[in-house]
């Protein structure tokens, strides 16, 4: 396998449900190119495609307009049982009348193999996902849990070249999700397939994936590592859909080719990377992620400087809420490394320093 | 009427308690509900109850009850003429139900597993509206086309009789079956698509063998309403053709019997057995 290969490509897909003035587009004009060997996370609200693009990538859809490539291929012209991807269902839809062995080796009796061979791999898939003490079970004599892992194993056992998850861990209680969530990254690097995994959950789509793609209203807006969406988002929906951010406004003094000086809310001036995203004297927003700034006397190195409002205590960290200076909120979160010492309390005078990479200049 | 409020509140009161939620207005508790429940389970069940016991009073009067005895149904199992009706019933009552459940079982595949098209619900109007025509409408105008048939063909027989069973029934079986169709999610079928399954091997290991149960529960409910016919079957059936709701009708003319009620009460018991193993294949089975 060659590492960086294409699994899946969406060119320009379009997908218009409905027709005249109902006509709504669930997709619009999405491109996306997922690598081979890659846990690829769709993110973003419900509501917004997720569900769509992946049953056009098993055929259960065709798009209005654009192409799905397979491999390279287009895939228009073939049905969803001829495609080799499978999916987990965000239901499971576990076959009620078949046992957990059973419903493992379906794909595989489909697909004509050996009778030895079918063995051989339902108990390996059982294996897999422990689940071999329930392989005689009805689907409706284990937990929801215990049928993830088996919806999980039927998809897996034909060994496609793509696996569709429809999120499939948004039905198990927290503590199930984390368990499944370490197991689900460990399967996809046993197994060397392609996971498309579908969530509206950032924080599970940045602990898993080695890429994410942010969705909203029918549109990728940004594709990258969960270092790259979460420290760089590339705009205003993003840097706030993962993770949590505080926007300030500022306005661009000069410009130096990708270098800007902007001038801040609290009147001090800064350089920073703008790219080409503003002019001289266009406003510009600005994203700081509450635990890269630092609390401190008020003096010449900070940018804000503001009043605390108040204080509330989470255990592994405190966050600050402050009234800054020349308008607006911040929100401020300082690890408990040493215990929780509360040197500050609400209304106390507080400055407010941001290492320059921590500030993400934004389109707005 | 304050007594009752206040005695509905209080039970009110437990609800909450025990379930969580306030019942608006309770049936159970308004006045003359216990009378009239009794009085209607009384009328439904009474008669029947009065003809099962007096199928086993040994004497030959039916109001006057002597001893107990198995002695009608000994009678009536040797009756030449009840076995042949008995043996008739069952004959058509389970071509009819084969039949029909076939071809109930290809409707409701067809009108729920397609895309909603023009003319869907006319098509569900066609196959249930049978049911609203008078029985005896049906019975008349399947007797004048037989007849017709009968003289242009020259041929006669009890197909006649069968295939006016096998049409009745067809929306009798057709609801049950429909029924499970609509409660099967259609991810299921997807789910095989996934898994490399044909739109025919699809059918063969999910769809089919998940309606089992509608499709028992059809052909049941088929099986039953066959046997008990008497209208359509007194208009249609031939010379010689007596099914057995036809001879206890003709024997009652001759007078009533304990054997009668023997006869009744062992075709009630059949009717019960049937409608129990309807109801037992068609529960929702608890997820
Ligand atoms: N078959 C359909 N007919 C009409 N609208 C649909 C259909 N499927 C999805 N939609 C609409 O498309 C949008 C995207 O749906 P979906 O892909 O399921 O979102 P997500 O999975 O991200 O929650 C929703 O607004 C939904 O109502
Ligand atoms: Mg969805």
């Amino acid at each position: 396998m060659v590492a960086g290969a294409t699994a899946i490509e969406a060119r320009n897909v379009v997908k218009t449900f409905g027709s005249g003035s109902e006509a709504f587009n669930a997709l619009d004009n999405v491109s996306v190119t997922i690598r081979q060997n890659e846990f690829f996370t769709l993110l973003g609200p419900s509501g917004c495609g997720k569900t769509t693009l992946l049953r056009m990538i098993a055929g259960f859809e065709l798009p209005t307009s654009g192409e799905i490539m397979l491999d390279g291929q287009p895939v228009a012209h073939l049905p969803p049982f001829k495609r080799q991807v499978n999916t987990v269902f965000q239901s499971y839809a576990l076959f009620p009348h078949l046992t957990v062995a059973q419903n493992i080796a379906f794909g595989l009796e489909m697909l004509r193999r050996s009778k030895s061979e079918i063995d051989a791999q339902v108990d390996k898939m059982l294996k897999l996902v422990q689940m071999e003490p329930m392989r005689n079970r009805r689907v409706n004599q284990i937990s929801g849990g215990q049928q993830q892992r088996v919806a999980l194993a039927r998809a897996l056992a034909p060994h496609p070249k793509v696996l569709l998850l429809d999120e499939p861990l948004s039905a198990l209680d927290l503590k199930l999700r984390k368990g499944m969530q370490i197991e689900l990254k460990r399967l996809q690097m046993e197994t060397g397939i392609t996971f498309i995994f579908v969530t509206h959950d950032q924080e599970e789509a940045l602990t898993m994936s080695d890429r994410v793609a942010v969705m909203s209203k029918g549109k990728i807006l940004q594709i990258g590592t969960p270092t790259e969406i979460y420290e760089r988002p590339s705009d205003r929906f993003v840097a706030d859909f993962i993770g949590e951010t505080n926007f300030t406004q500022a306005e661009v003094l000069e410009r130096q080719g990708d270098e800007g000086r902007l001038r801040l809310c609290s009147g001090v001036e800064i350089v920073q990377q703008i790219n080409s995203l503003a002019g001289i004297g266009d406003k510009v927003t600005l994203a700081i992620r509450p635990e890269r700034i630092e609390l401190a006397p008020h003096d010449d190195a900070c940018q804000f400087s503001g009043t605390v409002q108040n204080v509330v205590y989470f255990g592994t960290d405190t966050t600050y809420h402050l009234n800054i200076q020349g308008g607006g909120h911040m929100t401020v979160r300082l690890q408990n490394r040493w215990g929780h010492q509360s040197v500050l309390q609400a209304g106390d005078e507080v400055g407010l320093r941001v290492p320059p990479e921590a500030m993400q200049v934004l389109k707005d | 009427m304050s007594e009752v409020t206040a005695a509905g509140e209080t039970l009110t009161a437990t609800n909450i308690m025990r379930r969580g939620r306030r019942p608006r207005f309770d049936v159970k508790h308004q006045p003359g509900f216990g009378f009239m429940a009794v009085l209607c389970v009384l009328m439904l069940y009474g008669p029947i109850v009065l003809l099962v016991t007096y199928s086993f009073n040994q004497n030959p009067s039916i109001t006057i009850w002597t001893s107990f005895s198995f002695d009608w149904y000994v009678k009536a199992y040797h009756n030449e003429q009840i076995r042949d009706a008995a043996f008739l019933s069952l004959k058509i009552a389970f071509f009819a139900s084969l039949a029909s459940t076939c071809a109930a079982t290809m409707a409701a595949i067809a009108t729920t597993r397609v895309k909603p098209y023009r003319g869907l619900t006319l098509a569900y109007t066609i196959i249930n509206q049978p049911l609203m025509v008078p029985e005896i409408v049906t019975g008349i105008a399947t007797l004048v086309f037989f007849a017709l048939i009968k003289q242009m063909t020259g041929i006669y027989g009890l197909g006649y009789l069968i295939t006016a069973h096998i049409v009745f029934c067809i929306p009798f079986a057709y609801m049950p079956i429909r029924a499970r169709l609509e409660d099967m999610d259609l991810t299921y079928e997807t789910a095989a698509a996934d898994l490399y399954a044909t739109p025919w091997q699809t059918f063969k290991r999910i769809t089919f063998p998940m309606m089992i149960p509608g499709i028992l529960g059809g052909a049941m409910l088929a099986f039953v309403i066959s046997l008990d016919d008497v209208v359509i079957t007194v208009l249609v059936s031939g010379p010689g053709e007596e099914t057995f709701p036809l001879y206890m009708i003709g024997a009652i003319r001759r007078g009533v019997t304990p054997e009668l009620n023997a006869v009744a009460t062992a075709f009630l018991c059949l009717s019960a057995l049937l409608v129990t193993v309807f109801f037992l294949v068609t529960r929702k089975k608890k997820e």
